[in-house]
């Protein structure tokens, strides 16, 4: 375990998602093939990761710690890292690689994990899911990857001592407050404080971060330019920069696949009338069963 | 080897539900898989639980009984599920999708880098072939809603063992055999697995509530009103809902004739629902009781009355009597599902 010292700066990682916003889903959610339109959905900062990067504001606040945003997805994720930047982060770096396509928690996690090493801090924050999988697998997968304590469904830290943190959890029925050493991983869950604002100084200081992808296009010439800004430069990471075991990767990579998926047909608000016999009950339970209605 | 383990969460020495109703599933998929039904039991002063796990089919109980083991903690539990997966070799590992197991569960994967899912509603076997043509028999179908209950996904871990799901509280219908297992204790060294390291964490304070009626988190509720007619007609709602692993509610008017306690109570003055089946009985559907279960996403009406203003608002509607609805849908269950 690495040794902490006090007058040493913390880092912080805060794992982070951009996510469709399948809290609003809207008729237009489902093409009529049957398939998801994402293009209908605005994409979001995951709500539980925005408060785990509150948490990490607080320490910060307390302790002057560096706040780094990590974030998997498509170039245009790094509209999640810039978000929390006007909010108080000090830098972010985007993990994008044709090669991290279709991973599952695990090989996510995988990828995560080496960004994380790469960058070496003391505490990692994430929110405890995502609210386009709710799998909260992520979390816990990348503490075991880099063999260090988790401590999940964390709703506030309490306390930072020189070497261990103090956390209170939310669990089904009550809470639970724990201590552990660093370096350790947090998530957070939904009843911890919300993320502060965006902050005018930090928008008008981060306005123009971007990532080299962003800043090869020909409309980034009306910003300030990324040479000699360097605060301006938002990390863009692929396999290269993050190494590791290729196959550990993306689709290669995942355990789980996926068999089939089917779209819950919304039926329109018309009872059935049905009877008392047998056979009327009978295929009441069976079309349930086969829905999965009841299990 | 390659049987079936189910992690058996408990709270304050009692087995959680999940458990139990995973064990139920564990007993047909392995009875499918013709392979036995094991447990992994991890706590202090334990022991005497083995015997519901045998009457609930566990054929040997995995017992690591050790008093730093009295509460959850990640490490060492994960320790002990991993080191005990890697020498038993189980085909399906199942998980309650608690706050305890969707933070053991994820950690056991990662470790053996084997595929997990979470929150499954249906668990099944099937075989599968992918789009090169390799095939495969008798794979666990992880079946769960994804996408924010818009979709579907059916999930299978072709390669990997074990292959890993959780499921929450209350989806699967939990039932003990008649003649428990002639099952046996098979204890882990706890001594062998577990190193310091294991518990860097430490538990400072605890406060948990005593479990009670959550009719609110139920992902289904059968709900009696006063055209119930008597107590004794009331334990037939309860029958339903035991046996699809539903929680009860009632309307006002069931709860003033006292046919059940004012806890279970649903509408303007007693608490909102939302599950994902509201199976409503003897309720006229009057709009105070209405306002607590209409955002259900299915609604079955089961009322004699033709004309009752529940109807109106329901998905199905059984016209007939509960006396003989009800029975009649137990039995048709009992038949139907796996």
């Amino acid at each position: 375990m690495k040794e902490f010292i006090m007058n040493k700066k913390l880092k912080i990682v805060v794992l982070a998602k951009q996510v469709p916003d399948t809290r609003h889903v809207g008729k237009d959610a489902m093409t009529p093939e049957g398939t998801v339109n994402r293009a209908a959905l605005p994409a979001i900062f995951n709500p539980e990761d925005m408060n785990a990067l509150e948490q990490a504001l607080r320490i910060k606040d307390k302790t002057q710690a560096e706040v780094i945003l990590l974030t998997m997805g498509p170039g245009r994720a790094a509209d999640i890292i810039r978000e929390g930047l006007f909010r108080g982060a000090d830098g972010g770096v985007l993990l994008t690689d044709r090669k991290f396509a279709g991973a599952d928690t695990l090989a996510t996690s995988y990828a995560l994990s080496q960004a994380v090493k790469k960058i070496n801090p003391d505490i990692i924050l994430a929110g405890r899911q995502a609210i386009d999988g709710d799998t909260a697998q992520v979390g816990p997968q990348v503490a075991e990857k880099l063999n260090i304590p988790q401590v999940t469904y964390a709703e506030e830290i309490l306390d930072i001592q020189e070497d261990k943190l103090t956390i209170k959890r939310r669990l089904e029925r009550g809470i639970e407050v724990v201590s552990s050493p660093m370096p350790l991983l947090i998530t957070v869950h939904a009843t911890a404080a919300p993320c502060r604002p965006r902050h005018a100084k930090q928008v008008m200081k981060y306005k123009s971060a971007r990532t080299a992808s962003e800043n090869a296009i020909p409309e980034a010439s009306y910003f300030l330019p990324l040479e000699g800004n360097e605060h301006l430069k938002i990390a863009e990471w692929g396999v290269q920069e993050i190494g590791g075991d290729e196959n550990g990767f993306g689709m290669a990579g995942s355990p789980t696949k996926v068999k089939k998926v089917e779209n819950i047909v919304f039926q329109a608000k018309e009872a059935k009338k049905l009877t008392a016999s047998d056979s009327d009950i009978d295929s009441l339970i069976v079309e349930l069963i086969s829905n999965h209605t009841i299990g | 080897m390659n049987n079936i383990i189910v992690f058996c969460e408990t709270d304050n020495g009692k087995l959680c539900d999940v458990s139990l109703e995973l064990l139920t599933k564990g007993r047909a998929l392995a009875e499918t898989l013709k392979c036995d039904l094991e447990a992994l039991l991890i706590g202090h002063n334990v022991e005497n639980l083995a015997n519901e796990l045998y009457s609930y089919g566990a054929k040997t109980v995995h017992l690591a009984d050790d008093p730093q083991l009295e509460f959850f903690r990640t490490l060492p539990y994960a320790a002990i599920t991993i080191s005990l997966f890697k020498e038993e070799k189980p085909q399906i590992a199942l998980f309650g999708a608690t706050s305890v197991g969707r933070d053991l569960a994820p950690r056991v994967s990662s470790a053996l880098h084997s595929g997990l899912t979470a929150d499954c509603t249906s668990l099944e076997i099937g075989d599968h072939q992918d789009n090169k043509g390799n095939k495969w028999d008798n794979l666990l179908y992880q079946i769960r809603p994804a996408f924010g209950g818009n979709i579907i996904a059916t999930i299978v871990n072709p390669e990997h063992r074990p292959q890993m799901a959780t499921v929450r509280e209350g989806v699967m219908r939990k039932e003990a055999l008649a003649t428990p297992v002639d099952g046996s204790i098979k204890r882990i060294d706890t001594s062998k697995v577990l190193m310091d390291t294991d518990f860097a964490v430490s538990i400072i304070e605890r406060h948990i509530k005593e479990k009670k009626i959550d009719i609110k988190g139920a992902q289904i509720v059968v709900a009696g009103g006063y055209g119930v007619g008597s107590k004794e007609n009331f334990k037939l709602i309860f029958d339903l809902a035991k046996v699809l692993g539903a929680e009860v509610g009632a309307s006002r008017a069931a709860v003033d004739a006292g046919f059940t306690d004012h806890e279970r109570q649903i509408g303007q003055t007693g608490v909102t629902v939302r599950p994902k089946l509201f199976i409503s009985v003897g309720i006229s559907g009057q709009i105070q009781h209405t306002a607590g279960m209409d955002q259900s996403s299915m609604i079955i009406s089961i009322n004699n009355d033709p004309n009752a203003p529940i109807h109106q608002i329901a998905d199905y509607s059984i016209i007939g009597d509960l006396n003989e609805v009800l029975p009649k849908m137990i039995a048709s269950y009992k038949k139907h599902s796996k």
